[in-house]
């Protein structure tokens, strides 16, 4: 076991974990924060998809032992964080889920996304989109979704205006 | 399914984790952005008794924009070069590479040194900095030596590098104002392997001129005749397609069903119309 500590979805934690344990097992098990998804395992389906220091990365080909000192943010963390905040009810409006199982890694990736600027046109939300696999939807309705909340994104909140 | 277990070490300098490397005795492998390697010990094809963490190590971090070429370090990752938070040395075409190469969570933590030492055929970093003739710089408690970008790779996951050596950085002439290029990466999703990639770099003024195939079932190929035709200027598709398809004749190691064949000259023939048009 290594002593580990990080901080996850703004709370410092300290804690001692096995070298092998990936950071999405870690995340699920001990954090309990099972909105994190383990899809493929390697790298491939996206699901497992959250932010470390601020930046989107696989969780299930991260260990958690090299997350000393990291910032995570998980689909849990996301409170009402006003992108966040877009995309779920353009999620909700649009349909852009069925299952369920990619939403939150979809979700996580569509606010980087957006975040970047790189969210203007279908063409470039379905490039962003390539490496998050959806079974059930067909992406239409999740490509919509995102194109809506980055446009509701870019106006800022109702009460803003 | 889960990695099998080992011992994790994160030295905190360069010389720490070659001293460790080279006591080690082939059972260490070094973890950069893991990208790859967890992927293979999830899938249990990789199995290492300890894992040497280089990915925060400073050295390995540095960009060095030089006069007449840059430095990049092994730990930078493909995201750095994508978004050009590095110096580009290459007019665009790194950052094109980078922009094509799997998906952005991978980007994140993927590095160039990783993708070197690995030498995955299908990879793209061993084609561009090839064409590019860059140069590896590799450390050990032994010293520092120099090689080749093209060349580096001796085969499928196999390259120069010794059991105690680090890959430290790459070091990439900058092309000229009037240089241009031309990549082509097909596959059949965005941020798949390749399925056929070619990297065409035109620098006359620097008379450069080489055009690369990586996805080649082995090392990435300098391709010398279309390289010629490159050299020449000329744009005439059926001569480069000759041109390709000769060189893959000399290639006599590899092995390439029809399909591959064909689909090696057409991404070999659109890069090297990008450079001309």
């Amino acid at each position: 076991m290594t002593a580990i500590r990080l901080t996850i979805n703004g709370t410092q934690i300290a804690d001692d974990v096995p070298a092998r344990l990936s950071l999405a097992d870690y995340l699920r098990e001990p954090r309990n924060l099972t909105g994190t998804h383990l899809g493929c395992e390697h790298g491939v389906c996206g699901a497992c998809t959250i932010l470390v220091d601020g930046e989107p990365v696989r969780s299930c080909l991260t260990l958690a032992v090299a997350c000393d000192g990291c910032q995570v943010r998980t689909i849990e963390g996301f409170g009402s964080d006003p992108v966040m905040t877009a995309l779920r009810e353009a999620f909700h409006r649009r349909h852009g889920l069925q299952c369920g199982f990619c939403t939150p890694a979809m979700l996580i990736t569509a606010h980087d996304l957006i975040r970047r600027g790189r969210a203007a046109s279908e063409t470039e939300i379905r490039l962003g989109l390539a490496g998050n696999i959806c079974r059930c939807t067909g992406y239409t309705n999740i490509v919509a979704a995102i194109a809506e909340a980055a446009v509701a994104a870019a106006k800022g909140p109702p009460d803003a205006e | 399914m889960k990695a099998p277990a080992f011992d994790y070490v994160r030295p905190q300098s360069l010389g720490e984790a070659m001293a460790l490397l080279a006591k080690s005795s082939g059972e260490a492998r070094l973890l950069a952005g893991g990208q790859s390697l967890l992927a293979l010990m999830n899938l249990r094809i990789a199995a290492p008794a300890l894992l040497i963490d280089i990915a925060r190590l400073p050295e390995l971090a540095a960009a060095v924009d030089g006069v007449d070429r840059v430095i990049l370090g092994a730990g930078i990752t493909h995201a750095m070069i994508e978004d050009t938070r590095v110096p580009d040395p290459s007019r665009g075409l790194m950052p094109r590479a980078a922009a094509s190469l799997a998906y952005r969570a991978i980007r994140n933590r993927g590095t160039i040194g990783g993708s070197l030492a690995l030498a995955d055929p299908a990879a793209e970093w061993p084609a561009v900095f090839a064409a590019l003739d860059g140069e590896i710089t590799v450390a050990s408690p032994r010293g520092r030596r120099s090689l080749n970008c093209a060349g580096f790779s001796t085969g499928i996951y196999e390259t120069q590098l010794a059991e105690d050596e680090i890959l430290e950085n790459v070091r990439i002439p900058k092309l000229s104002p009037g240089a241009r290029w031309g990549y082509v990466k097909l596959a059949r999703k965005s941020g798949e392997f390749a399925n056929a990639l070619a990297v065409a770099v035109a620098d006359p003024a620097r008379r450069f001129c080489r055009i690369v195939l990586g996805a080649a079932n082995g090392p990435p190929i300098v391709l010398a005749a279309a390289s010629q035709v490159l050299a020449e200027g000329r744009s005439d598709p059926d001569r480069l397609r000759g041109a390709v398809a000769a060189d893959l004749d000399r290639a006599a190691d590899r092995h390439f069903d029809d399909f591959q064949r064909h689909l090696n000259i057409v991404a070999a023939a659109r890069a090297l119309q990008q450079v001309t048009a």
